[in-house]
């Protein structure tokens, strides 16, 4: 890869900023993960503890008649079964999004009567052990009697339908309408208007780790103590005091390792609420694991929309408006932040061009299906998706190269701070900068060279661009359903070595190292100094988690701010020692030096002792050395670059070969950069992953068709060419570290890329769109559609002869 | 994901593991366990017992003798497909082998587990009828050796009887025979979408005969006979026209991944291209 590597052991200066960031610097979480030496939930036994296991509906839409648990009772080695009828004193599932006209559900922890997807819980057995709890839960014998199954989001909103809810006698969640400027007289005065619908398919966040959840009760002490594999044990700990009825003071959640989230754990689930209560119920402590199976159907799903998107152009190029409806399918019931990824949608809605006008219609849609929620880009993937797409499709429909399009309609980088026409402040960027670095990274000239010899040979080569710019950061308190801050304590201990306790909550980005990193060039210390601690709600300020690419651009903050009112108070004690003054002291390595006069040193350890030991402190000095900050962003930040590919597609198969992916990345400055392109690589494998293979599928009766991993694609290692990643540095001026997060970009702009691509290579058969996943068999179809459809004679939007490259200006109907 | 109760037996001669399987009628053996266990987690199949026939001695190996090759019923997919005695010899299975699955899948996998599955889209069936191999199997009354035209029977069905077990497979040379094993791959289970095993005998330039196996296309793997008969005494040039042929007679499936018609045209174009492979791979 491209990213300039540091040679080990040797610090570098990548971002001005000091010995240790900006290195590439192992993670000092590997160890003890890839020896397999730490522990996940599953990974802790109680002494006394039992399992449970749910049974579920089988049904996506149906009725309960009765419910006999009579044979799960007498199982040997059952504990107890329980059903909603028992779980009354449970609160319902959490819905944290409130708008006007939204619609929510009551959402009980087991069905009450009905259920409404596959997968919806029943009823929870509680047993000695896992395999009894696994055996008696499918001796629940369940009668149901099936009612009409919604699934598809458009007939969901007709008249001839069944309702998800009957007591909202419409199966829209929501309506939202963001506008702005004149579009009427933008698509009026219009040269060109091209419209495009395109479907984002749902999708399977499939962490590795399946959730789990273990739940300790003791009555004595009247306190709970909750293991689960969350993304955010703090919000997760107020909620399930709220769910159980105890005070929050005495519950503790404890996130341990968690294998991935990708968005499914920033979440309050049914089983998150039913697991502490049967521990309160039972008197022992509880553990439930999450089958595969389970987490295909009960954890939440990504993306799940249908979009028709509308540009109104000049002839030369310029953007005059745009037009948007989005359908977003809610699934049965809202889980946490259900309602508010589609919001994401809206307003990112402009992505990074310069567009006069624009309107967007959000509706929102119940289906008996699982709940759509967060995943890995939220929001942002749908809107960058319509966005490149539509650039692409309009570029073509101009005859301009798609590269010189959107370098036409960019802000300029001296716009920055760029108020877009949804209302968003863009912090900083250089977005022909980053353009101009993927397209020579790239080879773009050459690539579109071999594009031509291709196609004289009868093969089918395509070129993809695109550009994203994201919303990171999450974010300005004002703007967040549960505020946006973050906390951080550090505390300098008596030996001169340092504790972090981070309200952030990392999963795999490996902030116990980027963390330790940035204090210790704060401090004047090594990484190996700072000891990273996160994820219990016990030893841990109250903080907001890990989701947004958030941690690093807020938590970091904060960490850096509470770093710099301790080197302050060490800067006032080293005074005092040194008689001298605070606005004297520097920090060397290990040690605080005056830098006027004559030159006067202590080592860290000394200053650190003397905060401890408090025999020479000043008047009013506050003894030991801890201090906490809660950082408040004043914006999010805006992320952004610039992906290319390149594709071959086997027309005779409708398969699609990877030939060349290029990324150029700007998420600010950069604390380690391995750790960025690992973030890249991820994100890039799952966005690809969408464009390419990735499909959850409902039948009509509701049924998950493609529900085990036999079935569902996930992107393997071999299916990808080597990613040539390099990036450009704008750092952002709302955080003090001028990052910008980087945890969901390559999620974000390679989808469209990929469809991009391969539209671009079958082109000269004048097919402009195909939808995702571009598996064989739909590009088959639609080259065989092109193939056979007759000449026709140019549509009115498109009045001029379809491709400069020469080739037949045939075109679908 | 966790599989209802079995009992569980690993006998260390395969008279034991005959004995064990006679004496339950819904036991199962177990070798690999890669098509059994999965089904097991997923509750598709719940055998109460498992005859694990891994710790029997003797029954993986891959030996040359007289006629052809013989590999023994626990001898891996990795094993198959790095074996000398097979690629220099008889190099069919060994393509296949190779391209089963994952390399996880082949270092666990069996020759003997994938045959007595029948999966309808796994590999080695395809391999197995375009050689003409020869199954043999054991029960407690001595053994039995099955054509493979005789073997497969339906989806996930055998002409095995439920006190046999699988013991060898034997497959003649294929010496100066174009072969060759083309698969198009389910992207999630690494499954035959498409899977088309050739051998071609030639007779100067002509080719004098055609084996055509073809997998994951119906209920069960088959031989392609129109475009065997079609090639027969002809040139390289008939090659494109026979394939067109590969799915007569043939009841397709369909899924969500491929639908039937999608398949019948996708073993159209991957039998012109394994027959085109086969016939280079003989010319070089």
């Amino acid at each position: 890869m491209a990213t300039p590597a540091k040679a080990p052991g040797r610090p570098s200066k990548a971002n001005g900023k000091g010995a240790w960031v900006g290195r590439r610097l192992k993670r000092k979480e590997d160890p003890r993960l890839i020896r397999g030496i730490s522990h996940y939930t599953d990974d802790f036994k109680l002494a006394g503890m039992v399992y449970c296991a749910f049974a579920r509906s089988p049904h996506a839409h149906a009725d309960i008649k009765s419910i006999n648990t009579d044979a799960a009772k007498g199982t040997p080695g059952v504990i107890g079964v329980f059903t909603a009828q028992d779980t009354t004193s449970i609160g319902p599932v959490p819905c944290a999004i409130q708008m006007p006209g939204l619609k929510v559900p009551r959402h009980p922890v087991l069905a009450e009567g009905r259920v409404r997807y596959v997968g919806e819980p029943v009823a929870v057995v509680v047993a000695e052990d896992l395999y009894v709890a696994r055996d008696a839960a499918e001796k629940v014998e369940v009668e149901y009697e099936p009612l009409p199954v919604v699934t598809d989001m458009e007939k969901a909103l007709s008249n001839d339908t069944a309702y998800v809810h009957d007591e909202f006698k419409s199966n829209q969640a929501f309506t939202h309408t963001l506008k702005n400027g004149n579009l009427e007289a933008a698509f009026k005065k219009a040269d060109k208007v091209v419209k495009q619908r395109m479907i984002n398919q749902r999708l399977c966040p499939l962490a590795m780790e399946p959730r789990a959840v273990i739940a300790e009760y003791l009555p004595g002490e009247n306190r709970l103590t909750v293991w689960s594999s969350t993304q955010i044990p703090h919000l997760l700990k107020t909620q399930i005091s709220l769910l159980v009825g105890l005070p929050e003071t005495s519950v503790r959640v404890i996130a341990p390792e968690v294998g991935g989230g990708f968005g499914s754990k920033l979440n309050v689930y049914s089983e998150e609420g039913v697991v502490p209560w049967l521990s309160m119920k039972v008197g022992r402590p509880v553990k439930w694991n999450e089958g595969r199976r389970e987490n295909f159907m009960a954890t939440i799903h990504g993306r799940d929309t249908i979009n028709d998107v509308e540009l109104a152009l000049k002839k030369d190029g310029t953007i005059l408006g745009m037009r948007s409806r989005v359908l977003a399918d809610m699934g049965a019931y809202h889980q946490l932040l259900t309602p508010l990824i589609p919001q994401l949608t809206a307003l990112m809605h402009a992505g990074c061009y310069k567009i006069p006008a624009i309107q967007i219609d959000i509706i929102g849609v119940f289906t008996n299906k699982m709940s759509t929620d967060a995943y890995r880009g939220a929001g942002r993937p749908e809107a960058t998706y319509n966005v490149e797409r539509i650039m692409d499709i309009a570029a073509r429909e101009l005859e301009m190269d798609p590269a010189q399009f959107r370098l036409k309609n960019f802000p300029k980088s001296k716009e920055f701070p760029y108020t877009t026409i949804t209302g968003l402040t863009y912090d900083s960027a250089k977005y022909q900068e980053s353009l101009a670095k993927a397209l020579k990274l790239s080879g773009y000239d050459s690539l579109r060279k071999r594009q031509k010899s291709a196609r004289k040979n009868g093969k089918y080569y395509g070129i993809g661009v695109s550009t994203y710019v994201e919303i990171c950061a999450i974010g300005p308190s004002a703007a967040t359903p549960a505020g946006g801050w973050e906390s951080a304590t550090v505390r300098i201990e008596p030996t001169g070595k340092v504790t972090l306790l981070t309200g952030a909550s990392p999963h795999g980005q490996g902030e116990e190292t980027t963390f330790a990193q940035l204090i210790a060039d704060e401090l004047g210390l090594v990484p190996d100094d700072i000891n990273v601690v996160h994820g219990d709600t016990a030893v841990v300020p109250y903080g907001l988690g890990t989701y947004g690419s958030r941690a690093t651009a807020v938590g970091g903050s904060a960490a850096y701010m509470a770093t710099q009112k301790l080197k302050a108070k060490m800067a006032t004690l080293a005074a005092h020692l040194l008689e001298s003054k605070p606005s004297d002291i520097v920090f060397g390595r290990r040690s605080l030096s005056t830098k006027s006069g004559k030159k006067k040193s202590l080592s860290f350890g000394d200053v650190v002792t003397a905060a401890y030991t408090a025999h020479k402190i000043p008047a009013g000095f506050e003894p030991g050395l801890e201090a906490t900050h809660f950082f408040e962003p004043s914006n999010f930040t805006f992320p952004f670059g610039a992906h290319i590919a390149s594709v071959e597609v086997d027309a005779e198969t409708g398969e699609v070969k990877i030939d060349k992916y290029v990324a150029v990345d700007d998420c600010g400055n950069v604390i380690n950069p391995m750790l960025v392109a690992g973030q890249i690589h991820g994100g890039l494998a799952q966005g690809i992953g969408q464009a390419m293979w990735e499909e959850l599928i409902y039948n009509e009766d509701g049924q998950l068709v493609t529900g085990t991993l036999m079935d569902y694609t996930m992107p393997k290692a071999h299916f990808f060419p080597e990613f040539v990643l390099d990036h450009t540095v704008t750092p952002s001026p709302v955080n003090p570290m001028g990052v910008k997060g980087v945890g969901e970009a390559g999620t974000i702009a390679s989808t469209p890329c990929m469809v991009n691509a391969v539209c671009d290579a079958l082109s000269p058969l004048g097919i402009r769109h195909i939808d995702m996943p571009l598996k064989p068999e739909r590009v088959w179809r639609a080259i065989r559609q092109a193939e056979s459809a007759p000449p026709k004679a140019e549509s009115e939007e498109s009045p001029k002869k379809q491709s400069k490259k020469g080739t037949a200006g045939r075109r679908r109907p | 994901m966790i599989p209802a109760n079995f009992d569980y037996e690993s006998p260390r001669t395969l008279s034991e593991a005959l004995d064990l399987l006679a004496s339950r009628e819904d036991a199962k053996v177990l070798a690999g366990g890669h098509s059994l266990l999965p089904a097991m987690k997923l509750r598709l199949a719940q055998p109460a017992m498992l005859v694990d026939i891994g710790r029997i001695g003797g029954l993986s190996y891959i030996k040359e003798f007289a006629d052809g090759i013989a590999i023994g019923t626990t001898t891996t997919h990795a094993e198959v497909a790095a074996s000398e005695a097979l690629l220099r010899n008889s190099p069919l299975l060994a393509l296949a082998a190779a391209q089963i699955g994952d390399i996880q899948v082949r270092n666990r996998g069996t020759i003997g587990g994938s045959l007595a599955q029948a999966h309808p889209a796994a590999d080695y069936p395809a391999a197995v009828l375009a050689l003409d191999a020869e199954i043999v199997a054991h029960s407690r009354s001595g053994e039995r050796v099955i054509p493979a035209a005789q073997f497969f029977t339906g989806m996930f069905s055998t002409a095995l009887r439920n006190d046999e077990i699988l013991t060898e497979v034997r497959i003649s040379r294929t010496t100066g025979e174009g072969v060759t094993y083309k698969k198009f791959h389910h992207p999630a289970s690494g499954y035959a979408v498409v899977g088309v095993a050739v051998r071609l005998k030639f007779s100067g330039s002509n080719i004098d005969s055609a084996a055509v196996g073809i997998t994951g296309v119906a209920d069960l793997a088959y031989r392609a006979s129109a475009v065997e008969i079609a090639l027969r005494g002809k040139p390289v040039s008939a090659i494109a026209d026979a394939a067109a042929r590969a799915a007569n007679g043939v009841d397709i499936i369909g899924d969500y991944f491929a639908s039937a018609e999608y398949r019948q045209h996708l073993v159209t174009v991957m039998t012109r291209r394994a027959l085109e492979e086969a016939a280079a791979s003989r010319r070089k």
